[in-house]
C-alpha cells in the first residue's frame, strides 16, 4: 500500500485484485431485511409509545415539542367527595396523538415527561401510503408499549445510579440511636 | 440431405451456446461483483439465489417501449444493435471447442475471427452517429478512438501466436500449442486480453460509455429490446474474447483427458477468463481518455512488437 515512488510496478494493481478477492471470500454484510429482522442497537428511536395510565394531561410534552406534533385533548372530572372530605378534580385524557409525519424524533417529549408516560420503542415498520395516515392516536401509541424494551444495563464503568447509592447507604449505616424524647420545656 | 441436417444442427448448437453462455457470464457478474462488494446480488428471481434474474431482466426489456428519437437516422439507428451483436455470433462459428468440435473449420480462422470481431464495434459507431444526441456522438467518437488504438496491439498479439504455430487456422494453432508457450507468449497473451477488453469497452476501459459523464455513450437513446441487444452483445463479446484467448494462448482443449473432455477444458478456461474480466471490472477505476491512449500506444504496442521479435527469433531458432 506504500505510496512512494519506489514501489514495485504493478503492486497497486495487484493490491486492488487482492482486496476484491478477499472481500468476495468473506461473508457479505447484507441483512436480508424483510426475512431477517435487523439487530437494532440499544436505545433505537423507532416510534414513541404512550403508557396512558401514567399520563396526567399536563401538556408538557405538547408544549416542549419543537414542531408541535403532539395533540392532547382532556377534560376535568370531579371525583365525588368521600365522607368527611371534599371534592377533588382530576384530568381525563380524551385524545393523545402524535403526527409522525411532523415528528423529528428528537425525544424531547420523552425526556420532559415527569410521569414516565412516553417511551422510545425500536418498532419502525409503520409506513403509510398517505401522509395523513401518519397521525397515530393513543390506542395505536399504547399498542407500541408492548415493544418497548427493558432499559439497557448501565455501562461497565458507569457510576451507580444515585437512587441505588442512597438505598445502599441507608442499609450500611449503623442503626440510629433512639432519639430521646424531647423534654417539654417549661414555658419561660 | 444429411449434410443439410448436420449444418442445421451445428447452427442450432452454436446459437444455443451463443444464447446461454453470455447469460451465464452475466449472472456470474451479478453474483461475483456483488460478493466482491460485500453484497449478495439478486436473491429473489427464480427462488434460489436469484438464478433467473437475467430472464426477468429480459422480460422487462421486452415489455418496454421501443423509442426512436425524432431526429435520429431511423434505418441506421434500428440496424445498429444487430450490427453490434451478429458478428460475435458469426465468430463463435469458427472457434474450435474440441479437437474435432468446431461448427465450421476454417483454414483462415484467425483472419476471419479478427476481421469479423472488428465489425462488432461498428454497431456502437452507428448507434452513436444515428442517435442525434451529443452524448451518443461523444460516445461513438470515443469508441472510434479506442478502436483505432487497441485494434493494432490486438492483431499484433494474435499475429505472434500465428507466427509461433506457423498457421492461421485456429484448430491448427491449438494443435501446435505446447505448455511452454504459456511463458513464451505471455506478454502477447496479456496484451491480447487487455486490448480485447478495451475493444469490448469493458471497465476499466469503459470511457466510451462512462455513465457519469456521457450517460451511456452511444447507447443513450436506446430502450427496450434494442438496448438489451447491445447489452447482450457486450456479454457475447466477453465470451468470444475469452474463448479466443483460450484458443490462442491457453492451449484450448489441452489438459488431462483431452481426448474425451477436451471441450470441457476449453469451456473451463473460457469461464475462468470471463471471471477475470469481471474481477478486473470490480477492482479498477475507469481509465481517463489520455490514459487509455497512452496505455495503448506507449504500453501495449511496444510490448507486442517486442513479443513479435521474440516469437520470430525463437521460431527461427527452433
Amino acid at each position: 500500500m506504500s505510496q512512494s515512488g519506489k514501489a514495485i510496478p504493478g503492486a497497486g494493481l495487484l493490491q486492488g485484485l487482492i482486496v476484491t478477492m478477499r472481500t468476495m471470500l468473506h461473508r457479505s454484510v447484507t441483512d436480508q431485511y424483510p426475512e431477517v429482522k435487523p439487530e437494532l442497537p440499544p436505545r433505537s428511536r423507532g416510534v414513541i409509545a404512550l403508557l396512558e395510565e401514567n399520563c396526567t394531561s399536563c401538556m408538557l410534552c405538547a408544549r416542549e415539542c419543537p414542531d408541535w406534533c403532539i395533540y392532547i385533548d382532556s377534560h376535568k372530572e370531579t371525583i365525588p367527595a368521600p365522607p368527611g372530605g371534599r371534592e377533588r378534580q382530576r384530568n381525563v385524557l380524551d385524545r393523545f396523538a402524535i403526527d409522525f409525519s411532523l415528528c423529528m424524533y428528537c425525544g424531547i417529549c420523552i425526556d420532559v415527561c415527569p410521569f414516565d408516560a412516553l417511551f422510545w420503542s425500536p418498532e419502525f415498520e409503520y409506513a403509510e401510503l398517505d401522509i395523513r395516515n401518519m397521525t397515530h392516536e393513543k390506542g395505536r401509541l399504547g399498542e407500541w408499549m408492548a415493544t418497548v424494551p427493558a432499559p439497557p444495563p448501565h455501562d461497565h464503568h458507569a457510576p451507580r445510579p444515585k437512587e441505588v447509592d442512597a438505598a445502599l447507604k441507608s442499609l450500611d449505616a449503623p442503626a440510629r440511636p433512639e432519639r430521646p424524647a424531647r423534654k417539654a420545656e417549661p414555658a419561660g | 440431405m444429411t449434410e443439410v441436417l448436420e449444418a442445421a444442427l451445428r447452427v442450432v448448437l452454436v446459437l444455443g451456446v451463443f444464447l446461454v453462455l453470455p447469460l451465464l457470464v452475466g449472472q456470474t457478474e451479478h453474483k461475483a461483483m456483488a460478493h466482491m462488494q460485500s453484497r449478495l446480488g439478486p436473491m429473489y428471481a427464480g427462488g434460489f439465489h436469484g438464478w433467473a434474474q437475467l430472464v426477468a431482466d429480459g422480460v422487462k426489456f421486452a415489455q418496454k417501449e421501443d423509442i426512436v428519437p425524432a431526429a435520429a437516422d431511423r434505418t441506421v439507428f434500428k440496424l445498429a444493435p444487430a450490427v453490434a451483436l451478429i458478428p460475435y455470433l458469426v465468430v463463435l462459428v469458427a472457434i474450435p471447442i474440441g479437437p474435432s468440435m468446431v461448427a465450421q473449420k476454417l483454414d483462415l480462422g484467425l483472419f476471419f475471427v479478427l476481421a469479423v470481431m472488428a465489425v462488432g464495434v461498428l454497431g456502437a459507431l452507428m448507434a452513436g452517429w444515428a442517435s442525434a444526441n451529443k452524448f451518443s456522438l461523444l460516445g461513438g467518437l470515443r469508441t472510434a478512438a479506442q478502436l483505432m488504438a487497441y485494434e493494432l496491439p490486438f492483431i499484433l498479439a494474435a499475429a505472434s501466436v500465428a507466427m509461433a504455430a506457423g498457421t492461421v487456422s485456429l484448430t491448427g494453432i491449438v494443435e501446435a500449442w505446447q505448455p511452454w508457450w504459456l511463458l513464451w507468449q505471455l506478454p502477447g497473451a496479456v496484451v491480447f486480453f487487455v486490448a480485447g477488453l478495451a475493444e469490448l469497452q469493458r471497465p476499466p476501459f469503459d470511457m466510451p460509455v462512462a455513465d457519469s459523464e456521457i450517460i451511456f455513450g452511444a447507447f443513450t437513446e436506446y430502450t427496450g429490446l434494442r438496448f438489451a441487444l447491445f447489452l447482450l452483445a457486450e456479454y457475447a463479446g466477453i465470451v468470444v474474447l475469452c474463448a479466443l484467448t483460450t484458443v490462442l494462448f491457453l492451449g484450448g482443449w489441452h489438459g488431462p483427458f483431452a481426448d474425451e473432455l477436451g471441450w470441457l477444458w476449453t469451456l473451463i478456461k473460457t469461464m475462468a477468463l470471463a471471471f477475470v474480466v469481471i474481477w478486473l471490472r470490480v477492482s479498477y477505476p475507469r481509465l481517463r481518455e489520455d490514459q487509455l491512449q497512452r496505455l495503448a500506444w506507449q504500453g501495449l504496442v511496444p510490448v507486442t512488437l517486442v513479443q513479435l521479435a521474440l516469437t520470430g527469433v525463437v521460431a527461427v531458432a527452433k
